[in-house]
């Protein structure tokens, strides 16, 4: 089979899980998650075939694996859709293809597979626990098996296919389209346990937010649609059509018509516009200042779409896109486009790391600490690091969905001993509840440890440090300053709260009863973190620059040429200095040490002198959000479009007119249908008839003598006037 | 073809009358018959003095006359029997005692 069709087939197997599970299997949970896993390994096999035959090409970026079928006529052309896989979309299909069969995996044991059905379970609410009885007569609460479980599988399927179509694109439309899917998913999966009120909040949350970056998305298509005339990446990106929308003013008339008043926008060309636009669905779908609110309230979904949504496939979407859009944004002529992108991201880095820092829930660390890790992509995007943008994309999703997996994972083991307790008000999610739990769960910690200090960069040996490094060596080699601090101080952020969980999750004591009973997950939980936790580690010696002391050389810097190869002017890359190395080993280790010494004897969040109310609340963003937003919104819908619109003026006008057709009604009633119809012609008629009947009756003598009389009488009387008066 | 056509009309017309006044005037329903057919019968004589002094090429008033003696035939065929029947019932033929269709 050829490869191109073979691509076409990735996407596919997931979607069949999805309609199997649904239609058939959904009784059945072995049965469903079997057909799940499977389906996801057959396109993770696919992915490495096709991943592998990507490596044998030669210079692949010129020779990409591409076909295209007519889809929709537009007139005497066609709209064509198809399938691309290039250099960076190999990479990214890579690291896809490997945390969604993780994730898949690891489900199974996270919705406790195997275990009995809780005593009180209900669809749309986590698992309680159930009570077994031993051999020895002794009751034990065991974890209970999740109520909707092949329902979960059928969601996560159903991503998967969204997330392999994303990929696959060779177009902005079907790339939409998989994008849209995967926001579906998003929503149905935060709105898992459906039970919890908070759990709806942030599903229509998550999905009201991403809505408003979609929305100026597909504004963004059209325009570009309409400019070019096609959708394609290889049509849209070629040199002579980027120059063309990249000298082209795109508000040359409003400019005109207003001068001095928008320089700003005057400045913008149809690259650019069209750039931002695109980009805008990026914020939402990535999470980005100001479009972040959602991330954190997702975490109420189940940590495998925590991990897989909200850390490794769906946010990174957003980034993958925004790369795949690099041209255009550069293309920008006036180079405000991409200053935009630097200062979003870069702001959207440190600003979520000074939050993550303050927030006591594991995940709720994780979620601003995935915010803050997509800013730096995108940063490094606006400051042309096209690759390093790529790179942090790719080693991110593997140590984030590790350290999502590893909370989960921690979370299991904590409400193992809440259940073993039976003390319910223990919240299994605060990290001031746990401690010490690295002799209890010694796997999930190890690999905790790894994908932490991947996040904070720790030198040499974890890829974190790589594509972190090789952003900051960007911004610096392009004189990015401003970025480039923001950057450094965000990165100092990172390991200060990564080492923050690690200890307080981890080391010293157990500070409750439950910490001390936790106890490690399954196998079917531990292994993807093995897994992911190897490509945490390695994936960054892909990428280490050539100059670098020591090490530089030993391995090809293989991922700078390989992924730089898509584009059409291949980048270089940075050149050495010492500078940005020693930034980002002081920053990472600085992070971490401090992170240790501050919080290695804390107790209680009372002791814990960072928990300014600020960073606790988010900025405040919420808040702001709700009341500049929020109540507007309900106030506009309740008091004006209910109260005033809908009841008094719409319900007005009905009321009034169908109190004129009343009262015309009754006008009719009783002025004409009553007096004339009725009376009139109705009863008149007939009483005309009747009394005139009852006067002639006394005609009928019953004499017919009398009757001839009268004819005679009348006939000479007719033949009479007749002779007088016409003849 | 001395006698002209107006003294054969005032005949009819006589005639008619003498009918008309028998119809009215006589009790009997017998002679009230009568009285029918000698109208018919002025009729008749009409039609044949109109045939004969205005138009003896066309058979129509002949053919008229003879419908009407038909006619007459029948007519007094079916009062006859009415009156026989009226009789049976009523033991009577006097016109004013047969008033059943009074109001």
């Amino acid at each position: 089979m050829a490869t191109e069709t073979f691509i076409w087939l990735l996407p596919l197997p997931p979607l069949l899980a999805f309609f199997l599970i649904v239609l058939f299997t959904n009784k059945n949970k072995a049965l469903s998650h079997g057909v799940a896993v499977g389906a996801a390994a057959l396109s993770w096999l696919g992915s490495m075939i096709v991943f592998i035959q990507a490596l044998g090409v030669e210079e692949f970026g010129k020779h990409v694996f591409e076909s295209t079928i007519n889809w929709l006529p537009t007139g005497e052309t066609w709209l064509q859709i198809g399938v691309r896989i290039d250099p960076l979309g190999a990479a990214v299909l890579f690291f896809v293809a490997w945390t969604v069969l993780m994730i898949f995996i690891y489900s199974i044991g996270y919705h406790n597979f195997g275990q009995p059905a809780g005593d009180h379970d209900h669809p749309g609410l986590p698992p309680h626990g159930a009570t077994i009885t031993d051999a020895h007569g002794h009751k034990h609460t065991v974890p209970s098996v999740e109520p909707m479980y092949s329902r979960f599988f059928a969601f996560i399927g159903l991503f998967a296919f969204g997330m392999y179509t994303l990929v696959v694109s060779n177009n902005l439309l079907t790339l939409f389209v998989g994008w849209e899917i995967m926001g579906l998913c998003s929503y149905l999966l935060i709105g898992f346990w459906y039970g919890k009120p908070s759990a709806r909040n942030a599903a229509i949350k998550a999905f009201m937010t991403t809505r408003i970056g979609d929305v100026f998305m597909l504004l963004g298509i059209a325009w570009l649609y309409s400019y070019t005339g096609s959708l394609s990446f290889s049509e849209i990106f070629r040199p002579e059509v980027l120059e063309n929308m990249g000298n082209t003013m795109a508000f040359a008339r409003l400019a005109h018509s207003l001068p001095g008043v928008w320089p700003f926008l005057s400045g913008f060309s149809v690259a650019g516009a069209i750039g931002i636009l695109l980009f805008i669905g990026t914020i939402g779908k990535s999470a980005q200042w100001p479009l972040h609110v959602w991330l954190p309230d997702a975490m109420e979904g189940p940590t495998p779409v925590s991990a897989m949504i909200h850390a490794a496939t769906m946010v990174s979407a957003g980034v993958y896109a925004a790369i795949r859009m690099f041209p255009l944004l550069h293309a920008d002529q006036s180079g405000y486009a991409l200053t935009v992108v630097a200062f979003i991201g870069a702001f959207t880095a440190l600003f979520a790391a000074t939050i993550a820092v303050a927030q006591n829930d594991i995940k709720r660390v994780l979620a601003y600490s995935t915010i803050s890790q997509l800013g730096f992509m995108i940063a490094a995007l606006g400051i042309g690091a096209y690759v390093a943008a790529a790179f942090h994309l790719v080693t991110h999703a593997f140590f984030k969905a590790l350290l999502f997996l590893g909370s989960g994972s921690v979370i299991h083991g904590m409400e193992h001993g809440v259940l073993h307790t039976g003390n319910h008000h223990v919240d299994p999610q605060d990290m001031f509840n746990m401690g010490g739990l690295r002799k209890k769960m010694p796997i999930t910690f190890w690999t905790f440890l790894i994908g932490g200090f991947a996040l904070s960069g720790f030198p040499v040996i974890t890829a974190g440090f790589w594509s972190k490094d090789e952003i900051l060596a960007d911004a610096f080699a392009h004189g990015h300053w401003a970025v480039f601090i923001t950057l450094a101080v965000a990165a100092f952020l990172t390991a200060f709260y990564t080492m923050r969980q690690i200890t307080l999750t981890f080391l010293g004591e157990p500070r409750t009863e439950e910490a001390r009973h936790a106890q490690e997950t399954p196998w079917t939980m531990t292994a993807p973190l093995v897994v992911l936790a190897f490509f945490a580690v390695t994936y960054g010696w892909v990428g280490i620059p050539e100059h670098f002391p020591l090490l530089g050389g030993l391995v090809p810097n293989w991922f700078h040429e390989f992924v730089g190869s898509t584009l059409a002017e291949h980048p270089e890359a940075a050149p050495f200095s010492p500078i940005p190395l020693l930034t980002s080993l002081g920053v990472a280790l600085g992070g971490l040490f401090f992170g240790w010494l501050v919080y290695r004897n804390v107790k209680s969040p009372a002791e814990d002198k960072l928990q300014i109310p600020v960073l606790k609340n988010k900025w405040y963003f919420d808040e702001a959000y709700d009341f500049l937003f929020v109540k507007p919104s309900y106030w506009l819908a309740e008091k004006f479009t209910y109260l005033f619109l809908d009841r008094g003026v719409i319900d007005g006008i009905l009321h009034s007119v169908a109190r004129f057709s009343l009262f015309l009604g009754h006008a009719f009633r009783n002025y004409f249908d009553k007096p004339v119809v009725n009376e009139l012609i109705g009863d008149g008629t007939a009483n005309l008839v009747k009394t005139s009947g009852q006067k002639l009756r006394y005609i009928q003598v019953g004499r017919v003598q009398s009757y001839m009389l009268v004819s005679t009488f009348v006939l000479v009387l007719f033949a009479v006037l007749y002779y007088f008066l016409l003849a | 073809m001395s006698i002209p056509l107006s003294w054969y009309l005032v005949l009819a017309a006589a005639l008619f009358c003498i009918g008309l006044y028998g119809v009215l005037v006589r009790k009997n329903a017998i002679a009230i018959l009568l009285g029918v057919e000698l109208m018919l019968n002025a009729v008749n004589i009409n039609l044949v003095a109109f045939w004969r002094y205005l138009d003896p090429a066309q058979m129509a008033g002949q053919a008229f006359a003879v419908i009407v003696f038909a006619v007459a035939a029948a007519e007094v065929a079916v009062g006859l029997a009415l009156i026989i029947s009226v009789y049976r019932r009523r033991k009577t033929v006097v016109a004013d005692e047969i008033d059943l269709m009074k109001w």
